[in-house]
């Protein structure tokens, strides 16, 4: 467990949502972590899913999708455009092809901001087109690769009686 | 899992969506206080106060106890549990996402110190 705390601010009714995580690592590898596809796939995830990035133009105006491919050949494919890549700020749209139409698009701002000791706070501000839709993607967490480990979610909830999260 | 969340007074999400009493809950989840305690606290009117602590009573999201003369209350932390368990799956995906990056970025440490 990191002593860095992921937090999701999803406020009930509103498009929008935010997450919020802390680095031991100077913004300028954060950064890199982001924009390098080769490094991006190691982490993105999920953690039984393989990534492939068909199209990956970290630059201003450029494209990118990609492939989350399960162990059965099953492909999961996203794509967006990003609308401005900058070290402190890249702004990009998100759209899964799996709906049952298109035009599910969210628009995430990422944020990078330096903080002492050779620190990055990075904040996700996403904002979809419905309550519903903003709705529909926490819910999706629950059933992505999220089945195990329930032992850890029961010491979180033990821990969050104490002192809830809001 | 999928929440009802039909915007009455009764339901602990429509309750939570107004800024200020996601305040007074995080205030009251560190002690116990009186109205006037909150007051001072928070700077806000004493109907104001009330209003707020009102709502929060009746959908079970804050305690009374009464001691003499006197009202106390507390964040009821269980009744925020339904709210919790909606976003912590999604939460617990990003968590799980981030500490993967965090054993990429000790990488790129070591290789930059190279």
């Amino acid at each position: 467990m990191s002593k860095n705390k992921t937090v999701v601010t999803a406020e009930p009714g509103k498009q929008e949502l935010f997450i919020t995580r802390e680095f031991d690592a100077p913004r300028d590898l954060v950064y890199q972590a982001h924009t390098d596809p080769e490094i991006l796939a190691q982490w993105l995830g999920p953690k039984d899913l393989s990534v492939e990035f068909e199209v990956f133009e970290p630059v201003s105006g450029g494209r990118w999708r990609f492939l989350n491919i399960d162990h059965d050949g099953n492909e999961y494919a996203f794509h967006g455009t990003f609308h401005e890549v900058t070290p402190t700020r890249v702004i990009q749209t998100f759209e899964f092809e799996g709906m049952p139409e298109t035009g599910h698009v969210s628009l995430e701002t990422m944020t990078l901001e330096d903080l002492p000791n050779g620190r990055t706070k990075l904040t996700t501000h996403a904002v979809y087109q419905s309550v519903a839709d903003r709705d529909g993607m926490v819910e999706a967490g629950m059933e992505s690769g999220v089945a195990d480990g329930y032992d850890k979610l029961d010491e979180m909830l033990a821990a969050t009686q104490n002192q809830p999260t809001l | 899992m999928s929440m009802a969340r039909t915007p009455t007074t009764h339901d602990p999400f429509n309750a939570i969506a107004e800024p200020k009493r996601r305040e007074l809950l995080e205030l009251l989840q560190l002690q116990e206080l009186s109205v006037n305690d909150i007051v001072d606290r928070l700077g806000w009117t004493q109907p104001m106060v009330s209003k707020h602590l009102g709502v929060l009573k009746q959908v079970g999201l804050v305690s009374e106890r009464r001691d003499g003369r006197q009202r106390f209350y507390r964040t009821n932390a269980e009744q925020l549990k339904p709210i919790y368990d909606w976003v912590a799956p999604f939460e617990r995906y990003w968590s799980e996402r981030f500490n993967r990056l965090d054993e990429v970025l000790e990488q790129l440490k070591q290789q930059q110190k190279e």
